[in-house]
């Protein structure tokens, strides 16, 4: 096919883009995949009983803030680097404040605490499914985003595939946040964590593969 | 292209046609074959235009053509490197087969050569492997021309004779 033809194919078809068409897109599958999420976690391991008392207490809010924070930084990352010639920019590094200040809070609290508590706030009641709940429960957001983003055009595949992960891990986590009962900030900052982590690692290795467009 | 991306036609075929040009020149600059650069602008402007969604119009237009532009150009390479590799793995082993027969060749001459009688031996290296003239041979031995060449063929055929020996 000779260019010239090709262009006036191109040029015939065009209709009006939509404004912010990105954030839209990603919104999309963010959104879809938190409603099958939800419901999985209703179905399969329900909200927690106390929840209306619970909502009383800063712990809780905890929890939200800090999944919910990563999330929405994220959420900023992806929206630029599911563009060709997207940077990170500010939201790169910030995406690790939310982190770092869970981390002073865990280590706050355990300096409080006498010797004998510090296991039990780390470890909690439920430290051996937590991570592998959260993974669970962001597998659909993760579908969710890595199909929304095989509609645009990421071109660093790898950062992309590791930011889509972390952020489905983030609102994975603001999911389960509703079925956990765990109050201790050290517990959240080391198993929650590690669930946000272990999704952002699958979306790095995923993303080169999965994120190739033509 | 922010009017084509409300959906001027016009503007869109017009920035397309000037796109063309620098993006053409950019792939044929890193692209020896003018067919492959002309399906890699092709298939830039298709990319273009079906991601057209992705370009903030609050950034530079070009820095958006030339990442989509780069993109295709290391896909590309990530393809025909691979391509290519497959009909390389051969002709090296095709090589290192051809080498080991030369060498072995060689051992044999040699060895059929040591048979010989040393006058001999030096007189067939120096005329038939090393390619002097029947003249040269003669001064560097300090022989006559006729008795080189007696001496070549009386060598010649007598490692002819080993050689049906060794069979």
């Amino acid at each position: 096919m000779r260019t010239d033809d090709l262009i006036a194919a191109l040029s015939a078809d065009i209709e009006p883009a939509r404004p912010r068409a990105v954030g839209r897109r990603l919104a999309l599958g963010l959104g879809i995949g938190a409603v099958v999420s939800a419901a999985l976690m209703v179905l399969w391991l329900g909200v927690r009983a106390d929840l209306m008392q619970a909502a009383m207490t800063p712990p809780f809010w905890m929890k939200f803030g800090y999944s919910l924070s990563v999330a929405a930084l994220g959420f900023g990352l992806i929206d630029r680097l599911a563009r060709p010639d997207g940077e990170g920019g500010i939201f790169g590094p910030l995406i690790f404040a939310p982190l770092g200040f869970m981390i002073a809070m865990a280590l706050y609290r355990l300096f409080q605490a006498p010797d004998a508590q510090r296991m039990a706030m780390v470890m909690g009641h439920s430290s051996q499914v937590c991570a592998r709940n959260i993974v669970v429960l962001s597998i659909p957001i993760f579908a969710g985003l890595f199909w929304s983003l095989k509609q645009l055009a990421p071109t660093r595949l790898t950062l992309a595939g590791a930011v889509a992960g972390t952020l489905a891990g983030a609102a994975g986590t603001f999911i389960y946040a509703f079925h956990c009962n765990e109050s201790a900030a050290p517990f959240v900052a080391v198993w929650y964590t590690l669930g946000i982590a272990a999704v952002g690692v699958v979306g790095a290795v995923f993303g080169r593969v999965l994120l190739r467009w033509q | 292209m922010v009017r084509s991306l409300t959906g001027d036609g016009a503007a869109y075929a017009e920035l397309l046609r000037k796109l063309q040009g620098h993006l053409r020149a950019y792939f044929a600059r890193r692209i020896g074959r003018a067919a492959e650069a002309e399906d890699l602008l092709q298939e830039t402007l298709i990319a273009m235009h079906t991601r057209r969604a992705t370009y903030d119009p609050s950034r530079p237009f070009t820095a958006w053509v030339y990442a989509i532009a780069r993109y295709k150009l290391i896909d590309h390479f990530r393809r025909t490197k691979r391509r290519a590799e497959d009909p390389l793995d051969d002709p090296d082993m095709l090589f290192a087969a051809s080498d080991a027969e030369a060498v072995e060749a060689q051992l044999d001459v040699e060895r059929l050569l040591h048979r010989l009688p040393e006058k001999t031996r030096k007189l067939i290296r120096d005329v038939k492997i090393e390619g002097l003239s029947t003249a040269e041979a003669a001064a560097r031995h300090a022989m006559s021309e006729s008795a080189v060449k007696v001496g070549v063929h009386r060598g010649l055929k007598s490692l002819g004779a080993g050689v049906g020996d060794e069979e």
